[in-house]
């Protein structure tokens, strides 16, 4: 284990100025011929618009230039352990980078139609069927392009089913650990939320359950393991409380790298889940997205599943609108197909012994982390985790240091901090998912960080006070933004700086 | 095994630590009744030269604009994008990082998004811009959601234009399936192609809530969206404009000109392969009052500690992991990627060169229609303004697309599957990757 220090390779130099603020009058990296025509010889003036008033004038080495600095400022898997709780940060192979760049996939046409479009929709069909023996479930739809979207769609899915049973009901069950997601997407299908409390070990009751259950209540929205990392183990005794009483069970799929092949959400009760491909299936968030959230259901709602479905005609494939029980669309064309192009190839790639063995390594590495700082850090819930871990700043709260001290000070060591102050319900908290593509040897490493941490917020609390001390920029205020917000550039604005 | 680096070494040695002698301990405390019966039967994995294989035979068996002639558009569309885009999206501190929660250390992904939303504002004539959304449909619906949250209870009437893309009006009505409130109706499409202007006049009331139209619209057809507008600003309605093809907006009145108060498109046409229609990403402006009910992610100013400029994420009381059953909306994606994208493209056309290109897709549609007209016998069927696409008449569209596609030409799509009104019609699309020789070909597969 190498004695950990502070990065000080990190220079704080000057940050790029913006696009706007670069270039020269008349300057622009690419030409193309005029045409034969003049806009206005084929367009009545009135609908043309004069020059883009403050759009970029740059040659192309400058463009180059500008993001290539730009994307030195930011951390990222490939540069920097990234043990985001909640959102799977793992390895994202190249091998699916160029493959979703095949001209056979990158520059096809969505309505070019089915017979031109046969290898993409075999591949669709193919990932369908593989996600529905992950999960055990019976039919997917890999429509919706998040997993927002996705719990959004399988809330429609429920009410239409409900619906077609005689009365769509009025609430959903969310539990206080719930992502934020559930409860909006809840609000935008036209449902209220009841929200329950999970029991001090972290984990939701039957009990509970059955207290809220009754003939108002459409389903549960449950994450499992939840976000505090625990395997929700009465979850089929949940299941059948909410299934006697006529309602449904929704399984936010966020955290599944910690199922495959240990639990089927399948086997659990569940009649619905979504799952979000750029976490457990390794394609890339992009800072922010694209990702995709298809939802898998049981045979019951099948039929009520976004249209088009791709369908098996003669030897090939074909899309079918000839479904009259379905909630419809929830976006363009066939979903995020690139993305999708790109979780087929990972699970090429693992089969089914390979995604096995990444959700077990995912829980020994999680395991491990909690393991060795559980003497310095309040670990949230003493139970055994699954595939992250939750700490809190309980401890080092006695010297002043907050998580968010905790975490800023992670970066000048070189480590993106884990996801923080969530879930609500534990105060401080401090969530890693470190995933399974971290050898021990960066485990141990950013295990010594968060020591050497605690030690400094003992011993140097001002020093974590005011981290980080290394980053491109020190903290930012946030408060100043939110007040008097400033979104846009614009000519001749007064400048903070 | 792939990906992890796990030895048995490795792996005694962390149990070891643990306390345990193999992994199955670790999630011993999953019922029995689940772990014994989660095998995932599916092939084992397979190595890199064999997936890429498999892909291959899977690619080639799509018809790709490489190899083919495209004239298909209708809210995706076959543009060129400069090698430098991929150079930027494929660096892994852009395409492996996650949303900037920790600005500090995102300041790369911050300021570009900050670019972002500057240029979709000057692109639209717009005020504010959020950080996009998940693609033109979705945004489409976000906006009429916005209007339910900015105009009082009392109206609740959506007039959808006809020549809306008729997906997007699917998403939309799948989205207020469950807003019972809210009631949407459609509004035809007049003879030329546009929205009905005097049908719109007679419907709107003091109870509709908004007005979408697309600009330009499905047929291509760049709306006047004068009348719409003042007949809008009379019923107290918003005006929603919903563009597919951005690359219009380099050339027409920006819909901020015409007094839009919600502006959302789909982004794709800057800088984003078609990908059978995603991923790309929706673009969302509206006017500065109004951005406290927007959706989505917002990128703003501010300074540091030591006083330099940082971008944050900002006015996030208005989003799901903070306001949770009372948020503006589920969204927390950004189509980050799409954007960045978008943002290194404009950057590379530039002022002059996005209009140029805009001009470019203009002139070689007009011609290619004049030509179809005139030399293969096609139907004209509206005489609206149009942009890079338009709609003809053909005698059989069936016949016409079969014998165009043996000569590897995609010649467009037929309109009846939406439309039962325009039965023979073909919407066709040219852009600048449709060579004049290329049309020529177009013209006497159609009119053969």
């Amino acid at each position: 284990m190498s004695e950990p220090s502070p990065d000080k390779s990190s220079s704080r130099v000057a940050a790029p100025r913006l696009l706007f603020e670069s270039g020269s009058s008349g300057r622009n990296a690419l030409q193309w011929p005029a045409p034969a025509n003049k806009a206005d010889e084929l367009l009545p003036s009135a609908l043309l618009r004069g020059e883009i008033a403050g759009f970029p004038e740059l040659g192309e080495l400058e463009v180059l230039r500008h993001f290539t600095r730009l994307s030195q400022r930011n951390f990222s898997i490939e540069s920097e352990f990234y043990p985001l709780g909640s959102c799977t940060m793992k390895y994202n192979p190249k091998i699916n980078e160029t493959v979703a760049r095949f001209p056979g996939f990158a520059q096809i046409h969505p309505l070019a139609g089915a017979a031109l479009l046969q290898g993409a929709l075999q591949l669709l069909s193919d990932l369908e069927a593989m996600l529905c023996e992950v999960c055990g479930m019976d039919a997917v739809s890999l429509q919706p392009s998040a997993g927002a979207q996705g719990e959004l769609t399988g809330l429609m899915l429920i009410r239409a089913l409900l619906t077609e049973r005689g009365n769509p009901r009025k609430t959903i069950i969310v539990p206080d650990t719930a992502h934020g997601t559930n409860p909006a997407s809840s609000t935008l299908c036209g449902y209220d939320v009841v929200q329950i409390s999970s029991n001090d070990k972290g984990i939701i009751e039957p009990a509970a359950i059955e207290k809220v259950m009754d003939q108002d209540v459409a389903a549960i929205m449950i994450t499992n393991p939840n976000t505090l990392g625990l395997f929700e183990k009465n979850i089929e005794a949940i299941a059948a409380v909410v299934h006697a009483k006529g309602g449904l069970v929704y399984l936010d799929g966020a955290n599944l790298n910690a199922l495959m092949g240990i639990a089927k959400p399948g086997h659990m009760g569940v009649d619905v889940l979504h799952m979000n491909l750029h976490k457990t299936f390794s394609t890339p968030h992009g800072g922010g997205g694209p990702g995709a959230g298809p939802v898998a259901v049981k045979a019951a709602l099948k039929d009520f599943l976004p249209t088009p479905r791709i369908v098996r005609q003669g030897e090939g494939f074909g899309l079918s609108e000839d479904c009259p029980k379905s909630i419809g669309r929830v976006r363009s064309f066939f979903g995020n197909f690139g993305v999708l192009v790109r979780a087929y190839t990972y699970i090429l790639s693992l089969g089914g012994d390979g995604l096995e063995n990444a959700s077990r390594m995912a829980l020994l590495n999680a395991n491990y982390i909690r393991r060795n700082l559980e003497d310095v850090y309040h670990i949230a819930y003493n139970e055994p985790c699954m595939h992250e871990c939750i700490f809190t700043d309980k401890v080092q709260h006695k010297h002043g240091v907050t998580t968010l001290d905790l975490a800023k000070r992670l970066l000048d060591y070189g480590f993106h901090p884990p996801t923080i102050y969530f879930p609500l319900v534990v105060s401080g908290a401090l969530m890693i998912e470190p995933t399974e593509t971290e050898t021990p040897e960066t485990l141990d490493s950013f295990i010594a960080a968060m020591r050497a941490i605690a030690e400094e917020a003992r011993d140097n609390p001002e020093l974590v006070k005011t981290a980080p001390h290394s980053t491109p920029v020190r903290r930012l205020d946030e408060a100043r933004a939110a007040r008097k917000p400033i979104l846009r550039w614009e000519a001749g604005q007064s400048r903070s700086d | 095994m792939r990906y992890t680096p796990h030895t048995p070494a490795d792996q005694e040695q962390m149990l070891r630590a643990l306390g345990f002698s193999s992994v199955d301990e670790l999630y011993r405390h999953v019922p029995e009744t689940l772990r014994g019966r989660a095998h995932i039967d599916l092939p084992d994995g397979l190595n890199e030269l064999a997936v890429r294989r498999r892909l291959s035979a899977l690619a080639a068996r799509n018809a790709t604009a490489a190899d083919w002639s495209f004239f298909l558009g209708g809210g995706i569309y076959h543009h060129f994008i400069p090698s430098a885009v991929d150079a930027i999206v494929s660096r892994a501190e852009f395409l492996t990082s996650y949303t900037p929660y920790q600005p500090e250390v995102s300041q790369g992904t911050l300021q570009a998004l900050y670019e972002y939303q500057t240029l979709i504002c000057q692109l639209t004539g717009m005020e504010v811009s959020n950080a996009a959304v998940y693609d033109g449909a979705s945004a489409a619906a976000e906006a009429v959601l916005m209007s339910r949250r900015i105009q009082p209870s009392k109206k609740r009437r959506v007039l959808v234009s006809r020549a809306l893309h008729p997906q997007y009006r699917q998403v939309i009505a799948t989205y207020f399936k469950n807003l019972t409130d809210v009631t949407l109706e459609e509004i035809p499409f007049d003879a030329r192609g546009g929205t009905d202007g005097e049908k719109l006049t007679a419907q709107i009331d003091e109870r509709t809530m908004c007005v979408v139209v697309g600009y330009p619209n499905f047929f291509g057809v760049v709306e006047d969206l004068a009348p719409l507008q003042a007949a809008c600003a009379k019923a107290g309605a918003q005006l929603i404009t919903v563009t597919t093809e951005a690359l219009a907006l380099a050339l027409l009145k920006p819909p901020g000109m015409w007094g839009t108060d919600i502006a959302v498109g789909e982004g794709q046409s800057l800088g984003v392969p078609m990908n059978l229609g995603g991923p790309a990403y929706g673009f969302f402006a509206c006017q500065k009052k109004f951005v406290r009910s927007m959706p989505g992610r917002l990128v703003g100013e501010t300074v540091d500690s030591d006083g330099r400029r940082g971008f944050v994420l900002t006015l996030a009381t208005r989003e799901q992991h903070i306001r949770r059953e009372k948020a503006t909306s589920n969204i927390c994606t950004s189509q980050t990627l799409c954007a960045i994208a978008s943002t290194v493209y404009m950057s590379l056309m530039g002022k002059a060169g996005l209009r140029r290109l805009a001009e470019v897709n203009l002139a070689r549609a007009h011609d290619a229609e004049r030509k179809l007209v005139e030399q293969a016998q096609c139907g004209r069927v509206f005489d609206a303004p149009f942009f890079n696409e338009f709609v003809i008449r053909v005698k059989d569209p069936g016949a016409v697309l079969a014998r165009c596609a043996q000569q590897k030409i995609a010649a467009g799509v037929a309109l009846e599957q939406w439309y039962p009104e325009l039965k023979d019609c073909l919407l066709i699309c040219v852009t600048e990757m449709n060579e004049p020789e290329e049309v020529e070909t177009l013209v006497r597969a159609v009119a053969r």
